[in-house]
C-alpha cells in the first residue's frame, strides 16, 4: 500500500516538475561566449507569408559591440506573439555574428512583431524588433495577382527574373508599402482605380484598366493586399457612435 | 443523527400518510426531472450565445447584429458531403462584415475573414476539419476518444481546398507547390498516389538510367555522390541514403559492372587542343544554357534554370568523351532527354566540353580511394540497390522496377491514428506525424528505408498540405461536387516537323495544345499570329522580342531544309477557328494605310491608352519594359492577329498580362493601322 502511495507521489512530483518546466530556458543549455551591444537585422524582415507558414526567407539577426563589430558566441533569443514559432528559438551567433532562425506566422492575418533578444556583459537587455506580414486567403490571393499584373511597374525593386518598369515611366506609380498616400484613398477609389484605370480619378493614363480582365473578387483581394502590406499602417474607419 | 433516528424522522414526517408519500415522492420526481433542463441551461454554447448578446448590445450597430442573430442550436447540413456542422451555434458571428476587426472583436465572435466561399452555406468543419456535430468547445476542437481529427493548424489548411479543387487555385500557392513537389522529388516512383479519377500521380523529375553510366562518369564519382549527392550539387533532388562506406562502395562496384555501353559514346575526344576559357563562357552563354541549368556562384546562391541538372561540378562528374558526345547529340545517350539537340558545330562542340569540363571540385574526390570490385562486392551491391529500391526511380540493368515499393499514399490523410506509430515526445496528430516523416525519416528506427531529403522549411509544410488532401472524403467525394483537373495533354506534332520538335525538344520551353513546358511563349496558335518571313528569320537566328528579358530562345543552327519544315508546319497547323489570319490582309493595312487613321492610332497608343508604358514604339522615346517590343510588329504579327488580340487579349492567351481594355472596334481598327506601320528595319526584322 505504502509503495502505491509512494509511486503516486512521484508521478505526481514528476507531473508538477514537469509542468514546471514546460518552457525549458533554453538559456540554460547555451552558454554565451560572447557579449555585444547592439542587434541589428541582417535580412529576412518585412517578409509576407501565408498565415501558419514557414516564412519564404530565414530572419538572420547579428550582434554587434560598441565598435560594430559582429561577436560570435552571443545566445540570441526570439519572441513573438501568440502562435508565432521559431526553428531554434534561440542560439548562438556563428562567426559571423549572425543567427539564423526559421520564423512560422500565427493563424491571425496582419503585422506580427518579433523581437529579438540579447544581452551585453553587464546583462543589459538588448533588443531589436523586426515585422513581418501575415496573410490571410484574401491577402494571399491579392498577393499572386499583384506579383503577376501590378509588381512590375508598381514594385520598385528589381529581381533577377522580374526587371521594373518602375524607372521607365513618366509618371510614377505609388509602390504599395506607401501608407501615407494610399492610406488616404478609400476603398472605392481604389476599386475605380484598378477597374477603370488611372483617368477614372483624374490620374495617369498610363495605369490601364483591369475591370474587364480581373473579377470583383479580385479586385477586392488585391486591395486586401495593398491595405495589409501599407507602411504605416492601414486603419479602417470604425463605427461612428451615433449619440442616442 | 443515528440511523435509528433518521428512521425514525423518516417514518414521521415523510411516510406519515399516503398523502406525505405522494407529497415527497413528487418533489423528488420534480428535482429528477429537473436536471436535464438545468444542465442544459449551462451548457457553454448558452453561455457564449449569451456572451455574444452582451458584446453586441455595447455596439453602435447592435440593432442590425440583433436582427441577424438567431438563438439556438444553429446546425449547416451537408448531406452528400456528410458533414454536420454546428460550429456556428457559437460562432454565432462568422459572417457579420462588421465583425471582422481582430482588434475589436473577441472569439468566438469574430467574423470569418473573406474567401471563396459562403461560410453560411458550408460550415467551419469542412475546411477546418474537428468535429463538426459537437456543441462543446472541447470536442470540436480536439481529439477526443470518440473522433481522431482535430482543428487542422492553420499552416496546412490549403489541404481542404485540395479535398474538392483537384486543380490548382490561385489562393492556394502551398498546396499547388506541395502536388508540385510530389512529383518534382520523385515521391511518387515509391510511393503510388491514386486519385479519385482513376489516374495516378505521375513524377516529372526524370531520373537517369544508370544502364550506361560507365560511359558517363567514374566509379569514385558515383561513390561520393551516392555518399552525399548534395555535396555533389546542392540544388540535387537525390536523397541522401546514409550508406555506409562500404554500402557505397559496393553499389558503386555493381552499377559499373552493370553498366552496358552505348554505341558511338566514347568516341576519343576530338579538337584537345587549348581553348579560350572566355569563348567557351560566351557560348554557354549564348547557348542559354543557365536557362535550364543551374550554377552555384561565389556567394553560394544557386543560379539559373531548374530543368536540367545543376552543372556547378560538372567536370568533376562526367567523362570529357561522354560530354563531347552528349553535347553533339543528346539522344544517343538518352533519347527522352529535355535537352534539345543544338546542332553544335565541332568547333563549338570542343569549346563547350573543355568549358565545362574545367567546372571541377578537386575536393570532391581526392579522398576516394577505391581498389577494384571484388565479385562478392558487386553481388552486395545488387543486393543493397534492390534493397533500397534504387530501381524504383532509376533504370538498371538486371534489376526490375518494384512496384509498390513504399507504402501507398493515396488515403494518407485519413489514415488513423492507431496505425501510425508516433515517435516518443511526438504530438499524436496526422499533420505532425507526416512532417516529421518528411523532415527526418530515419528518425522513425534504423531500419527504416526511407532516405533524408534535403527539404526547406516551406518545402515540407508544403508536401505535408498536399498529402493531408488525401483524405477518404477527397476519395468518396462524388465527380459531380468536384472541381477537376485539366486533364494532361500528350499533344504529339504529326510528321517530320514532329520528328524535328521532338529532336530539338521544343515542349520543354514552349507548350502546344496544353501540352509542354511555360518558360518560353504558347505556340498553339503560332500560324495566325505571326507573318512567315519573320518567322523564318527567327528561327535561323532567334532574337528577344521582351527588353528585359534575360532568356532567350537558343540559336539551333538549323538547315535551311529544317526551317521551311517547321515554317510550314507551324503556318499550316497552329491557326486559330476564331478569325481568318488573312482577313485584314491587302485592304487599308497592305500598303499605305490611311494616313489619317494612322495619326488616330498613334494618338490613342501614346494618350488614350498609354501603350508606352509597357511598350516600346520609338526606341529613343519610350521605354515600357513590361511588354514586348513593337518596333518591327508590323512585319512580325498579322493584322487580324493584332486586331483580335487589341479586342481581347485574354480570349486568343488564357491569362496574359495585357489587360482587356473593351476597345471599340474603331479604336482597334485605328490602332492596328499604326501598328502595322511599324515595320523597323529590314535588318532588325531578323535579328535586333
Amino acid at each position: 500500500m505504502t509503495r502505491y502511495w509512494r509511486t503516486l507521489l512521484a508521478a505526481g512530483l514528476a507531473l508538477a516538475t514537469a509542468g514546471c518546466t514546460r518552457k525549458p530556458a533554453p538559456a540554460a543549455a547555451l552558454k554565451p561566449t560572447g557579449f555585444g551591444a547592439a542587434l541589428v537585422e541582417s535580412s529576412g524582415g518585412k517578409q509576407a507569408g501565408a498565415i501558419g507558414t514557414a516564412l519564404a526567407q530565414p530572419v538572420i539577426v547579428q550582434v554587434n559591440d560598441e565598435q560594430g563589430t559582429a561577436v560570435a558566441g552571443a545566445l540570441v533569443s526570439f519572441t513573438g506573439p501568440v502562435g508565432v514559432g521559431f526553428d531554434p528559438a534561440s542560439g548562438l551567433t556563428d562567426s559571423s555574428g549572425q543567427l539564423s532562425t526559421n520564423v512560422a506566422l500565427g493563424s491571425m492575418s496582419g503585422r506580427y512583431q518579433l523581437i529579438a533578444h540579447t544581452a551585453t556583459k553587464a546583462q543589459k537587455p538588448v533588443e531589436l524588433k523586426i515585422e513581418e506580414i501575415a496573410l490571410g486567403y484574401q491577402e494571399q490571393l491579392g498577393f499572386q495577382l499583384n506579383n503577376k499584373y501590378c509588381a512590375s511597374c508598381h514594385d520598385p525593386e528589381s529581381t533577377p527574373e522580374r526587371v521594373s518598369n518602375y524607372d521607365n515611366l513618366e509618371v510614377k506609380p505609388h509602390p504599395f508599402t506607401e501608407g501615407d498616400t494610399l492610406n488616404k484613398i478609400s476603398d472605392d477609389d481604389l476599386t475605380a482605380i484598378i477597374g477603370h484605370g488611372g483617368p477614372a480619378l483624374n490620374r495617369s493614363a498610363l495605369m490601364p484598366p483591369y475591370g474587364y480582365t480581373l473579377s470583383k473578387a479580385e479586385i477586392e483581394a488585391l486591395i486586401s493586399y495593398i491595405r495589409v502590406v501599407s507602411d504605416p499602417p492601414y486603419r479602417p474607419a470604425g463605427l461612428v457612435y451615433a449619440r442616442k | 443523527m443515528s440511523a435509528q433516528g433518521i428512521k425514525r424522522w423518516l417514518r414521521r414526517n415523510v411516510l406519515a400518510s399516503p398523502v406525505h408519500r405522494f407529497g415527497w415522492a413528487s418533489l423528488l420526481l420534480l428535482i429528477a426531472l429537473a436536471v436535464a433542463p438545468t444542465k442544459d441551461f449551462f451548457n457553454e454554447w448558452r453561455h457564449y450565445q449569451r456572451k455574444y448578446r452582451k458584446f453586441i448590445s455595447t455596439r453602435p450597430d447592435s440593432a442590425a447584429l440583433q436582427h441577424h442573430f438567431t438563438g439556438g442550436i444553429q446546425q449547416v447540413w451537408l448531406p452528400e458531403l456528410g458533414v454536420v456542422d454546428r460550429c456556428t451555434t457559437c460562432h454565432v458571428a462568422v459572417t457579420e462584415k462588421n465583425l471582422q476587426n481582430a482588434a475589436y472583436v473577441p472569439e468566438p465572435f469574430r467574423a470569418h475573414p473573406p474567401v471563396g466561399h459562403n461560410v453560411k452555406d458550408w460550415g467551419c468543419a469542412i475546411c477546418h476539419r474537428g468535429q463538426g456535430p459537437a456543441t462543446e468547445v472541447a470536442e470540436a476542437h480536439s481529439t477526443t476518444h470518440a473522433w481522431e481529427e482535430p482543428i487542422l493548424p492553420a499552416r496546412y489548411l490549403e489541404s481542404s481546398c485540395g479535398q474538392c479543387h483537384r486543380d490548382s487555385l490561385t489562393g492556394t500557392p502551398q498546396l499547388n507547390l506541395g502536388r508540385n513537389l510530389l512529383g518534382r522529388y520523385g515521391c511518387v516512383h515509391c510511393h503510388s498516389i491514386k486519385l479519385a479519377d482513376g489516374s495516378a500521380v505521375q513524377p516529372t523529375d526524370d531520373p537517369p538510367s544508370l544502364a550506361h553510366i560507365a560511359d558517363k562518369t567514374t566509379r569514385e564519382w558515383i561513390y561520393a555522390w551516392l555518399k552525399d549527392p548534395q555535396s555533389y550539387a546542392v540544388s540535387a533532388t537525390m536523397p541522401n541514403y546514409k550508406l555506409t562506406d562500404e554500402d557505397a562502395r559496393d553499389i558503386s562496384a555493381f552499377l559499373m559492372a552493370n553498366s552496358t555501353p552505348v554505341e558511338g559514346d566514347t568516341a576519343p575526344i576530338s579538337g584537345g587542343k587549348a581553348v579560350d576559357p572566355a569563348a567557351g563562357a560566351s557560348l554557354y552563354g549564348l547557348s542559354f544554357c543557365a536557362s535550364c541549368h543551374a550554377v552555384q556562384n561565389a556567394a553560394g546562391n544557386v543560379v539559373g534554370g531548374d530543368v536540367g541538372p545543376e552543372l556547378t561540378k560538372i567536370g568533376s562528374k562526367v567523362k570529357p568523351e561522354w560530354l563531347q558526345v552528349w553535347l553533339r547529340n543528346p539522344r544517343i545517350y538518352a533519347p527522352e532527354t529535355a535537352m534539345p539537340h543544338y546542332r553544335f558545330t565541332e568547333p563549338q562542340v570542343s569549346l563547350l566540353t573543355a568549358y565545362l569540363g574545367n567546372k571541377t571540385d578537386t575536393d570532391l574526390l581526392a579522398n576516394v580511394h577505391l581498389d577494384a570490385a571484388t565479385p562478392e562486392q558487386i553481388a552486395h551491391g545488387k543486393r543493397l540497390a534492390t534493397e533500397y529500391g534504387c530501381a524504383a526511380c532509376h533504370e538498371i540493368n538486371g534489376i526490375k522496377k518494384p512496384d509498390n515499393f513504399a507504402p501507398e499514399l493515396t488515403r494518407i490523410g485519413s489514415k488513423p491514428l492507431v496505425q501510425i506509430s508516433f515517435l516518443p515526445g511526438m504530438k499524436h496528430s496526422t499533420p505532425d506525424y507526416i512532417a516529421t516523416k518528411i523532415r527526418q525519416p530515419r528518425a522513425f528506427g534504423s531500419g527504416t528505408k526511407m532516405p533524408q531529403y534535403s527539404l526547406a522549411p516551406a518545402q515540407i509544410d508544403a508536401l505535408t498540405t498536399a498529402l493531408l488532401a488525401l483524405t477518404d472524403r477527397a476519395h468518396d467525394l462524388p465527380f459531380a461536387l468536384t472541381v477537376p483537373a485539366k486533364a494532361p495533354s500528350n499533344y504529339q506534332p504529326a510528321g517530320k516537323a514532329g520528328k524535328l520538335m521532338a529532336d530539338l525538344a521544343c515542349f520543354s520551353c514552349h507548350a502546344i495544345n496544353g501540352r509542354g513546358g511555360d518558360m518560353a511563349p504558347d505556340l498553339t496558335w503560332e500560324g495566325s499570329s505571326v507573318q512567315r518571313p519573320w518567322l523564318q528569320a527567327f528561327l535561323k537566328n532567334p532574337g528577344t522580342l521582351r527588353p528585359a528579358l534575360i532568356r532567350r530562345m537558343p540559336q539551333f543552327n538549323l538547315s535551311e531544309s529544317d526551317i521551311n519544315e517547321l515554317t510550314d508546319y507551324i503556318m499550316t497547323v497552329y491557326q486559330t477557328p476564331a478569325f481568318d489570319r488573312d482577313a485584314f490582309a491587302g485592304g487599308s493595312f497592305a500598303g499605305g494605310a490611311m494616313p489619317a487613321e494612322v495619326e488616330q492610332g498613334r494618338q490613342l497608343f501614346y494618350s488614350k491608352y498609354g501603350c508606352q508604358g509597357c511598350h516600346i514604339v520609338d526606341t529613343k522615346a519610350d521605354k515600357g519594359y513590361v511588354g514586348p517590343t513593337l518596333t518591327q510588329v508590323g512585319s512580325r504579327l498579322t493584322a487580324a492577329w493584332i486586331y483580335h488580340w487589341l479586342k481581347n487579349p485574354q480570349s486568343l492567351q488564357p491569362g496574359t498580362l495585357e489587360p482587356n481594355r473593351n476597345m471599340s472596334d474603331e479604336d482597334a481598327h485605328a490602332l492596328t493601322a499604326f501598328l502595322m506601320t511599324q515595320k523597323g528595319s529590314g535588318k532588325q526584322g531578323a535579328k535586333k
